[in-house]
């Protein structure tokens, strides 16, 4: 009877060392914390202050995004919560996606659409034209 | 043995719902129960053994030391990875049929044997070895009480893979490490005679190492020793985030 063959230690990887899951991990805490106080803050803005959802209509929202403050706010809400959120689904997707194949068309789909609505939430809120007929 | 228990001690009908796989026959596990006696303070093991030796002999379980430090008998009880030799019937609810099922997210063999070796080459991966750098020392290589504590938590892992079976990453990813591998490897990675702990944090810094962990604390709740499993994974994520390069 002799000890089990000793495969080589998963350290053979091509490349330096990457800490990509770990700065992924380290943004999902910090982007959490963040998005508490952007979230809230909007939502307390939006729905509730100053007569609340009754007041919300095309001049009030052209009036925010004429701010350069409002418009740094909603940037920085939608690109923390998208890229928050598809990390969260590419871990999902990694758990559960048995093949390689199921698991590459959905993180590709995810890749999609997390970069369409990122794209266009920028565009609009840079180019908004409050003048628009 | 039965002729020194006193007369006021309780014998009870306990039923056992087990498990069963027989993979010469079976596609899928099918549940099969067996009632027999025992006394409150039988362990679960004792029981399975008297099913085993006095019902069914073809009933599987793998059992070496019996007294809580091989690690050979885990299984799911009632639910729960627990080691078989360590749970008393009194401490069950036994009004209801004892559930005992092979533990999960390793290939089950045989009734309650699982096929343990991909459990056992991520201990190995993490490579649970003293490195050392340098000129061996003539003498032993000391360290002081202080060092000694810091990682003295996880030297009480006995390998039964109750932790790492009873996790939901685990169960459904299998190429993550498992909470024992990374057990074993704070062992080392905190060991202040050891010369390995950047190799051990970069292996435990890939896809399926330490950042797969979702603290659930199922680890810490399943072990037998009662390490704490998740804080000695939230102490390697923090030896990864601080570590200089």
């Amino acid at each position: 009877m002799s000890a089990p063959a000793l495969n080589a230690p998963k350290t053979a990887r091509s490349g330096g060392r990457t800490n990509y899951e770990m700065w992924s991990w380290i943004f999902m805490r910090v982007s959490g914390i963040v998005l508490v106080f952007l979230v809230l803050g909007h939502l307390l803005i939006m729905n509730v202050l100053d007569g609340g959802v009754q007041r919300i209509n095309f001049a009030f929202v052209a009036g925010r995004w004429s701010s350069p403050f409002w418009q740094v706010w909603d940037l920085l809400q939608l690109w923390l919560a998208m890229i928050h959120g598809a990390n969260g689904l590419r871990t999902i997707i990694n758990d559960y996606s048995e093949r390689d194949q199921t698991r590459f068309w959905l993180k590709a789909a995810l890749m999609v659409a997390t970069v369409f609505t990122i794209a266009l939430g920028t565009l609009v809120i840079f180019t908004f034209d409050p003048n628009i007929s | 043995m039965a002729a020194t228990v006193p007369e006021q001690i309780t014998r009870l009908q306990v039923t056992f719902k087990i498990a069963r796989f027989i993979p010469e026959t079976d596609e899928e596990p099918h549940y099969e129960e067996y009632t027999v006696e025992a006394l409150p303070t039988d362990r679960v093991l004792t029981v399975l053994q008297k099913i085993k030796d006095e019902v069914d002999g073809t009933l599987t379980f793998r059992r070496s030391c019996a007294h809580g430090i091989c690690g050979s008998d885990a299984m799911r009880i009632n639910g729960r990875n627990r080691l078989a030799c360590k749970t008393l019937i009194k401490d069950l609810n036994i009004k209801k049929p004892v559930v005992v099922e092979a533990i999960k997210g390793l290939p089950l063999e045989k009734d309650l044997v699982v096929d343990m070796e991909p459990f056992f080459q991520a201990y190995r991966d993490v490579m649970p070895f003293l490195i050392s750098e340098g000129h061996d020392p003539t003498k032993e290589r000391l360290q002081t009480i202080e060092d000694r504590a810091v990682f003295d938590d996880t030297t009480k892992c006995i390998l039964c893979a109750c932790c790492t079976t009873s996790c939901p990453v685990f169960w459904s990813d299998g190429q993550y490490f498992g909470p024992q591998a990374i057990v074993g490897a704070h062992r080392f990675i905190f060991d202040s005679r050891d010369a390995g702990t950047d190799v051990r944090l970069d292996i435990l810094n890939s896809k399926e190492g330490v950042w797969r962990c979702r603290t659930t604390f199922n680890c810490t709740d399943a072990c037998p020793r009662g390490i704490e499993v998740t804080k000695a994974i939230q102490e390697v994520k923090r030896a990864l985030m601080f570590r200089r390069d």
